[in-house]
């Protein structure tokens, strides 16, 4: 092997390496996914910026071949309504660097949870479909059950917020 | 001949609104059962409006749902005017059909370029396509473009293009800045050829599923989302206000969502197909003319002409909007005080994805007593699982891998949303 030729190879083995990326996920719970559409919307503008930078190694409105493995950042949408829906939740939180609620449902459990607070005439109402379907008492946000390392409220999220964090992280985690 | 026996299970659809599985049972060469299982948990909307003041119900029904959610909102708006017998302004309408034509055209965008096309290229994901390739990397200009553009129009109008706050019964909170109205119509033209590309796209896919079934749209003389009689494939049903007395609710044991026939028992499509089967002659003419040789493949019983007809509407809410915005300037307007007593208010509307009903019954004092939401994944969910009933039939010896994308493609051509399917369950259970 001539030198230029490993010179050639030792250049592309740091450039792939300097394409470090930001491994994150999208997951989404008991919610409208009013966020997950806000984030398409804001890669109408954004696109050409994040996509050179992010890895979505778990995404399941952009892609089919989904990973549960570790991510930088997963970003968490929607309430959590059931003990299943828990159990991913905490699997999520195992596998992501940081774990960021996105949205009202997240942050604060409503409007999804809004059940907790009907009147026990309504309540036993809706009992029948929480039995049939192992819906959890009841419907809770993502602290109180995982650690979260930061959030986006809003419905919809709140966009600046949403840029700021996910700027943040690019920078702690040295993605150029 | 050997008779085959195997099951198919997607545990979670990708690349849809939300959350659903399929479940495939064939026995001896012949399919047993298809279950299409909406999974989002239910969040009870219909129970949850009991009781609260009309004012609060719009923006609360828009959390049905993300992404259709100025239809919840119009479509309420309109039940809750209609119960107070009130018409809204000249302007308002116009306001109102700009917001519509704005989700349009950020709906489909989203559901045709980011859901669809990666199956037309064999690509797993929008974000999977090469940028160096030139025809790749127009559509993924184009993507942004397009869905940019429908988003513009929707904050222009009705201040976001999700959950947008200015629309209220009686009017606009706020009206649109006139200054600002040349450079949406210019972006509006810029995505023309963008959309008519995607025309092209659609027409040439030889994606195919005929499955001859019945139609119902909203059908008036111009191509409206928002007004007009319920109509099937043959001509006039009935108003907008009697749909209900047409559908029949049924339990989907396994699914979190209610499903619908007609009373006859007949299955039935609802969405942008149904609309250019029922209607096409009333696209706006330029739409008409530079779509002309796509618009002979309707009406068609193919599902995935329902890819093909949404990007026809996105190019009809595209010429609408231009012609609104080019006509008219508008003025300053306090959205108007209803009078409210105790009525019933029905709102129907055209949701991207098919006819939405909404019911109110409000009593004297503005509050809602009761009410009923009947959204369009509810009413397909029966004809997704006779399609995919009658693919697997006629598939059966294709690879399970080949199955499954094929069923998934299935699935996609409704542009189905699980977050509004979800929203309410009729609390009557076939089988415990």
């Amino acid at each position: 092997m001539t030198t230029a030729k490993l010179l050639i190879i030792c250049y592309n083995k740091t450039a792939f390496m300097s394409e470090k990326k930001l491994k994150v996920g999208w997951f989404s719970f008991t919610c409208c996914e009013d966020s997950t559409i806000l984030f398409t919307e804001l890669l109408n503008d954004h696109y050409q910026t994040w996509l050179p930078k992010l890895q979505f190694v778990h995404a399941r409105v952009l892609q089919t071949k989904n990973i549960w493995g570790p991510m930088d950042v997963a970003f968490v949408e929607g309430a959590i309504s059931s003990d299943s829906q828990a159990e991913t939740l905490k699997k999520i939180r195992q596998l992501a660097t940081k774990v960021v609620a996105i949205g009202a449902c997240a942050v604060t459990g409503r409007p999804s949870g809004q059940r907790n607070d009907f009147p026990p005439p309504l309540q036993q109402e809706i009992d029948s479909i929480l039995k049939k379907f192992n819906y959890g008492k009841k419907v809770k946000k993502l602290d109180e059950l995982i650690k979260v390392d930061a959030a986006v409220p809003g419905c919809p999220m709140n966009e600046q917020k949403f840029i700021e964090i996910l700027n943040l992280y690019l920078t702690e985690f040295a993605i150029n | 001949m050997h008779l085959i026996d195997f099951n198919l299970n997607i545990d979670e659809l990708t690349k849809v609104e939300g959350a659903a599985g399929l479940e495939i049972q064939v026995k001896k060469g012949k399919v047993e059962s298809v279950k299409f299982k909406i999974s989002d948990y239910k969040r009870f909307y219909t129970q949850a409006m009991r009781g609260k003041n009309v004012a609060a119900i719009p923006q609360l029904l828009a959390r049905i749902c993300g992404t259709c959610s100025n239809a919840h909102l119009l479509a309420s708006i309109e039940a809750i005017e209609k119960a107070a017998n009130f018409t809204p302004s000249a302007q308002t309408k116009l306001l109102r059909a700009l917001t519509y034509h704005g989700l349009i055209i950020r709906d489909h965008a989203l559901h045709l370029y980011l859901f669809v096309l990666p199956d037309l290229f064999n690509l797993d994901s929008l974000l999977a396509f090469d940028q160096t390739e030139p025809e790749q990397h127009q559509l993924l200009h184009d993507t942004f473009s397009v869905k940019a553009a429908g988003n513009h129009l929707a904050m222009l109008v009705a201040g976001r293009s999700v959950h947008a706050p200015l629309p209220i019964p009686g009017g606009f909170i706020k009206t649109p800045d006139n200054a600002l109205i040349p450079q949406h119509i210019q972006e509006l033209k810029a995505i023309r050829p963008a959309v008519l590309r995607l025309i092209e796209i659609f027409a040439n896919c030889d994606f195919k599923l005929e499955r001859p079934t019945d139609y119902i749209a909203l059908k008036a003389n111009s191509y409206s989302y928002l007004e007009g009689e319920i109509y099937n494939q043959d001509g006039p049903l009935t108003a907008e206000k009697d749909l209900r007395q047409y559908l029949e609710h049924v339990v989907l044991p396994y699914s979190q969502a209610s499903a619908y026939t007609l009373k006859n028992k007949r299955p039935y499509r609802v969405g942008a197909l149904a609309r250019l089967n029922i209607n096409k002659e009333a696209l706006h003419p330029k739409t008409k003319s530079d779509a002309a040789k796509a618009l002979q493949l309707f009406p068609s019983n193919n599902i995935f002409h329902n890819n093909l007809a949404q990007a026809i509407e996105i190019l009809h809410s595209i010429d609408e909007s231009i012609d609104i915005l080019s006509s008219n300037t508008f003025s300053p307007e306090t959205p108007a005080q209803l009078k409210l007593s105790a009525a019933t208010g029905f709102g129907v509307i055209e949701a991207p994805r098919g006819t939405l009903y909404h019911r109110l019954t409000i009593t004297n004092d503005g509050t809602v007593q009761e009410g009923e939401i009947i959204v369009p994944t509810s009413q397909n969910q029966i004809a997704i699982e006779l399609d995919i009933a009658e693919f697997i039939q006629n598939n059966l010896h294709q690879p399970k891998d080949k199955l499954t994308l094929e069923c998934e493609k299935i699935i996609r051509a409704y542009d189905p949303c699980m977050s509004c399917g979800a929203h309410f369950l009729e609390v009557k259970w076939l089988e415990e």
